[in-house]
Formats: structure tokens, sequence, C-alpha cells
């Protein structure tokens, strides 16, 4: 397995493209601590994102691992690139050739997809405990550690959503192509989802079923954690509309996600199998 | 002996188009093989099979008398296929170093052989500034990273010029020279002849002959003679029973033997019938004629 994930190493890091995005990304990761600084001075309205409470334990965890499961998108490319330029380099060929076999040519690059997320996880789990000791105005040690399944959430996200890209890679094997497909298949859910509402079936019942695709699924882990603030819900009921939606992370949202992660590393290595290169 | 490859009934369908059909042969150690074919007669695909880039539609095939799995067998194989596949933005010393960690062995004998194939100075540049020919030399020097017991060349003068043709040979000779098997896949018959020493002769996905070069055409040689007289001479080789074809071209005549005899022989029976030669030559057909007479005929 350290072999596996030290030959992806090699391949990565000696990459001047691949070394920028991932450092960008995880500078990404940390400046989610600049949003502390967001301050609004405007005569009478005095305004300091920090103490709207967004920083509070726990809501930190959700609101965190929303925001910064944005940048994922960093990641997107270089994983897409990274499978994808194996075709166009036609090295997936030459590391069969010299011993390599499919499985752990797949496995290779699903730990390296692992490992992202969970070193994503721990930088945000860092990054957020900081800010949080910092501004939080909850500091029980009861409060800090509960709501951490926002994390775990986090990290199965990204799991499933890197597996995705991994997929789009072997399945376009054109790096470009691969991020253009990605961009058609969130509108084609959308457009899915749309229809289904439209003319198939009620609304609530096409939302639930929208929860079971691939990307949905994976966006439904972690709700929008903006209408949870105490602010956002003050003004809501000034006017009058509820908004106080359930932003729990259930288990079955879990179960979908890691069935499309385990269907789609499984289709990749059944794609790479019966391709002749 | 030691058997390293053997190939059974293997069959590869791309759609209608049958590449490789029905093809057995096996690999012994220590000899040189070459497979040879015109273009598209399925070598490529064959290697490509062997080497577990290609999936086979039918029949099977064991490396190292089936001991191994085939992942684990191509550790010990070295392979080139068609062109050098390495990571442009690597080094060679990178690319290298990566291709000792999927072979799982240690990475000091990556001096040795860049040296071999003479690109130590050139170490540290990325491979996407190399030539083809250097590009090919990088090849030949990651696929011996193992010290593999067979090494495997596609084409692997392909596209070079005269001078990176030339010296992929002489690495190529200096390797056989060591005792290692190798497999060479080409339709340069000139160069299969100078190194090889048994061929698989393939045509359409067929294998036409498979064994050693000489034994090939079951041929005697040829004489190629002038003299003074030659109608004479043609007289007197068609009333001899040993001779088959005779042909003359440009004032030299060509008779092709029928039962094995040697040149004194000729010559001390054309004096005692009075003829005296200016030119007496016994060869045996080149690769080239041979391969030729052989796809002609089938």
């Amino acid at each position: 397995m350290v072999r596996l994930l030290h030959i992806e190493f090699i391949k990565l890091w000696n990459n001047r493209a691949s070394k920028i995005l991932i450092t960008s990304y995880f500078l990404l990761l940390t400046s989610i601590a600049l949003i502390a600084a967001i301050k609004f001075d405007i005569g009478p309205v005095q305004f300091h994102l920090a103490d709207q409470g967004i920083f509070n334990f726990p809501y930190i965890w959700h609101f965190n691992t929303f925001v910064t499961a944005i940048f994922k998108l960093f990641l997107a490319i270089v994983i897409v690139s990274m499978m994808a330029n194996e075709y166009s380099n036609k090295t997936i060929k030459q590391n069969l050739i010299d011993g390599l076999s499919k499985k752990e040519f797949i496995l290779s690059k699903f730990l390296t997809v692992v490992s992202f997320s969970l070193i994503s996880t721990v930088f945000v789990f860092v990054v957020s405990m900081v800010l949080g000791l910092i501004y939080s105005d909850y500091n029980e040690f009861s409060i800090i550690f509960s709501d951490l399944e926002f994390l775990l959430a986090f990290f199965i996200k990204l799991v499933g959503f890197f597996s995705f890209c991994l997929f789009l890679g072997i399945f376009v094997k054109r790096s470009a192509f691969a991020l253009g497909f990605l961009v058609l298949w969130v509108i084609f859910e959308q457009m899915i989802f749309g229809l289904l509402g439209w003319k198939v079936m009620s609304w609530p019942n096409a939302k639930l079923i929208k929860d079971f695709f691939p990307l949905e699924s994976m966006m439904n882990l972690i709700k929008e954690p903006f209408t949870r603030l105490s602010a956002v819900q003050n003004i809501g009921e000034q006017i009058g509309e509820n908004m106080r939606f359930d932003y729990n992370v259930y288990w079955y949202e879990f179960l979908i996600v890691i069935f499309w992660t385990a269907l789609f590393i499984y289709l990749s290595y059944a794609l790479l199998k019966k391709r002749d290169l | 002996m030691e058997t390293i490859l053997t190939v059974n009934n293997l069959t590869k369908k791309f759609g209608f188009l049958t590449a490789v059909k029905d093809l057995s042969f096996t690999i012994e150690k220590g000899n040189v093989y070459g497979i040879l074919g015109p273009n598209g007669s399925g070598k490529s695909t064959t290697l490509g099979i062997i080497l577990n880039v290609v999936n086979r539609t039918s029949g099977d095939f064991s490396w190292f008398e089936g001991n191994t799995s085939t992942h684990d067998a191509l550790k010990k194989v070295g392979a080139i296929i068609e062109r050098p596949n390495f990571y442009p933005y690597m080094t060679a010393i990178q690319n290298l170093k990566l291709v000792c960690k999927i072979k799982e062995v240690p990475e000091t004998k990556i001096e040795e052989k860049l040296q071999l194939v003479g690109l130590w100075e050139r170490k540290d540049s990325k491979f996407r500034t190399y030539s083809l020919g250097m590009k090919q030399r990088l090849a030949i020097a990651s696929a011996l990273l193992n010290d593999p017991e067979i090494l495997i060349l596609d084409e692997p003068t392909n596209g070079l010029d005269p001078q990176g043709i030339h010296q992929i040979r002489q690495i190529i000779k200096k390797i056989a020279g060591q005792g290692t098997t190798i497999l060479l896949a080409s339709h340069l018959l000139d160069e299969v002849e100078k190194v090889c020493s048994h061929v698989v002769i393939l045509r359409k996905g067929e294998k036409l002959y498979s064994g050693p070069v000489d034994g090939m055409l079951a041929s005697h040689g040829f004489f190629e003679l002038r003299t003074a007289d030659m109608e004479k001479l043609q007289a007197l080789l068609e009333k001899n029973a040993s001779f088959g074809k005779i042909s003359r071209e440009n004032g030299t005549l060509t008779a092709f033997l029928k039962e094995e005899m040697n040149a004194e022989e000729l010559n001390k029976m054309l004096f005692d019938k009075g003829m005296v030669l200016s030119h007496l030559v016994k060869r045996k057909e080149s690769l080239e004629e041979q391969f030729l007479t052989l796809t002609k005929n089938n």
C-alpha cells in the first residue's frame, strides 16, 4: 500500500502543474481563516463577520466543512488529469507492462484520493479548531466535540466526489473533456430533477429521488449552513418565513455516497480491465 | 531446457477482424527470437496479449511454466512496445526510479543501465527534451533495470536515423551476448537475421513457421556461376539431377540445389568436363528471400 502511494506521489509531485494546484488547494483551505477578518464599517452599521457566531462551536464544524468543500474543484482538476494523462502519455500501458496489475493501478489512484480527502479533513479540523478556540463564544469540551459528524461527512463527500472524477478520467481519457463532462453531469442531474418534478411526479417526490443522484447525494451530505445563523434566523422570523430546516447528517445519506463511491471505483476497474490499451 | 513463455492457440478478434489466429509457440531460455511479419500481421497484438495490455479472445499463455501470475511474471520481464512511454515532465532518473518502484527492484542499477545505453550524462534532463533515439535508449535502460529473464522489443529501431538504428543494434547485440533471452518483433529482416537464432513468422495473424532461422526453408542453397560459354554451362547443369531451377541474369547463372553439394565438388565436375569458371559462389537464401518465398506461397 505504501509502495502504491509512493508510486502515485512520484508521478504527482514531479508535475509542476499538479504541485501548484495541490499547494494552492491547501493554502485555500487555510485561508478560510481570513473570513474572520471580514469587517464592514459603514457609519452606524458595524459588521464583523467573526462576531456573528459563524465560528461558534459546534456550528463552525458545519460552516467550515461546507465552505471549504467548494475548493475541492482544485483537486478535482488534479485527479482528473492524473488519470487522463496516464492515457495521453500512454504511461498506463508502460506501467502495466512493467508489472503493475490493473487492480494495483486502480488501487494506487484510489488510495491517493483517500489520502487527499483525509489530509483535507485533518486540515479543516485543525483550522476550525484554532479559529473556534479564538472566536467561539462556547468553549466547553462537550460543545467543542459535538457535531463532529460533519467532518466525517466532509471526508466521505470528498472521497465520493474524487472517485467520480477518477472514473471520468478513465472513462473520457482526456482531462479537458472529462472536466467538461463533470459540468455537464451537474446540469444533467438538475435537468432530470426538473423533468421529474414538472411532468412525472410531485416536487417533494422528485426531491426525494434527487437525493439519490451521485453529485446531489454528495452535496446533500452537508446542507447549507447559512440559514442556521442566528442573524439569518432572526430575519426569517421577522418576515414570517420558517427557516428552521433539517441540517443533520443521516446514516442513509452516508450509505448512498458510499454506494456511488464503490460503484465508480468498480466501474473504473471494469473499464480498465475490458479495454485494450 | 527452461521454458520462459508458452503460448497456446491464442486468438484475438477486433470485431470482424481476426488479428491473431490460433497462434502457438514457446520461448526457451537463452535463445534470441524474432517475430517476423508484414505490418498488421499481429505481431504487436500478440506481444500486447502476453504483456497484459490487450485482452485475448480465446486461448491462453503462461509465463515461467505457469508458476506466477502474469503481473508478477512481468516484473521479471523487460519490454518495450512500439514507442517509449514515460512521464514527459520527469527526468530520466525520476522515470527510472518510478519503474524501480513498480518492478520492486532496488534503485542501485539505474546508473549502470544508463551508462550502458549512453544516457548517464543526460540523466537529469526531462524526458520531453530527448530525441527519439534517446527516448528509445532510455526505454531499453528501463526494460533492463530488473536484469530481466527475457527482453521483449517491439520494432525497437522504428523511426530512428541510421546512427540511432546502429546504436540500438549494438546494444541488443551486447545484451544478447550476455545470454539474455530476447524476443524481437520486427519487419526489418536484416535486423532479425543479424541477431536472432529462432524465428516465428506471422501473416494475417497466422503462424507460417516457427523454429531455427536455418530450418525455415528446406533449401540447400544455390550457386552463382560465371564462365566464358554460358549456354554450354546452362545446358550441362540442366541435365544434372542435383539442380532445380536455373536462371540467368546479368551474365550470371543462378542454379538452385535440390540436394546437398559443395562448391569443390561442382568445380571439379565442371573442370573435368572442360569448363573453367570465372566466378563461383555458394550461398544460402537470405532471410528476406526465404521470408518472401514463405509469405508468397501461402
